[in-house]
């Protein structure tokens, strides 16, 4: 059944700049996986290597968080729309680590 | 020299360094309404947020998901986008982590502050290269007042 991803915007560049597409599916798993089949590079910024949602991904179908239903075992029907959001999280680093950026050459 | 440039008026600059003084020596944090286009981006307005990780406030911070969208529909009222985040770093330096690195997406704007001994010094602004390796570093310029206001 057709159901609508919403593609939130730091993520339309991997999406041919859609800001949203309809997959075929009946969970949410079976939608995430066809989207990201139709659309490669949105892999890894909504999976982590072991294949699970990033931690800081959070999925809605019609407003629900999807934690509070099945997870990505959700049910999905005809009409429904999923929605990928984003908990921004960070902070300073410990004993001074930083992240590696460009050298000055 | 830096591809990327982002505009912040001076105003949105002084309060950013003010919230961080304010929540020193815990993390502060918010998000940054804009617009982006014609490649520029700027900031419009902030919003301050509540930093939910209660148990490590000191070098971490969580807006949730549930703020988020809050802050997507402030910018949709507004006619702006959501272009990006800001946090600070008390007692370290204004540079990203692995830990920021873990919880970012590319195309958001990431500011960060570096509050001494609750003094405000370095802000610097990152986007997170599309293969996530590593974070391209974006110029800030001040500007006097919103562009296009």
């Amino acid at each position: 059944m057709a159901v609508k991803v919403i593609i939130p915007t730091p993520l339309r560049a991997y999406a041919d700049k859609r800001e949203s597409i309809e997959v075929q599916a009946a969970t949410v798993a079976e939608a995430l996986a066809a989207l990201t089949t139709q659309f490669g590079d949105l892999k890894k910024h909504l999976f982590a290597e072991d294949g699970k949602l990033r931690s800081f991904v959070n999925v809605y179908v019609n407003d629900e968080d999807i934690r509070y239903l099945q997870r990505d075992q959700t049910s999905v029907k005809a009409g429904d729309t999923i929605s990928i959001v984003p908990s921004i999280a960070g902070g300073a680093p410990k004993r001074g680590r930083v992240f590696p950026w460009p050298r000055k050459r | 020299m830096s591809a990327v440039r982002l505009a912040v008026p001076d105003e949105v600059m002084r309060r950013i360094r003010a919230h961080g003084v304010d929540t020193y020596p815990h993390e502060c944090c918010g998000a940054l309404l804009g617009r982006d286009g014609d490649g520029r981006r700027e900031v419009i307005e902030l919003v301050p947020l509540a930093n939910h990780r209660d148990d490590s406030p000191r070098n971490r911070f969580e807006v949730m998901a549930d703020d988020v969208r809050l802050a997507e529909k402030m910018a949709h009222e507004k006619r702006l986008e959501l272009v990006g985040w800001y946090h600070s770093h008390p007692d370290s330096p204004a540079r990203p982590s692995e830990y920021d690195r873990d919880h970012a997406w590319p195309w958001y704007s990431y500011v960060i502050v570096s509050v001494q001994k609750g003094v405000a010094c370095d802000v610097t602004s990152w986007r997170l290269q599309e293969d996530r390796a590593r974070y391209e570093r974006e110029e800030i310029e001040t500007v006097a007042h919103p562009v296009g206001i």
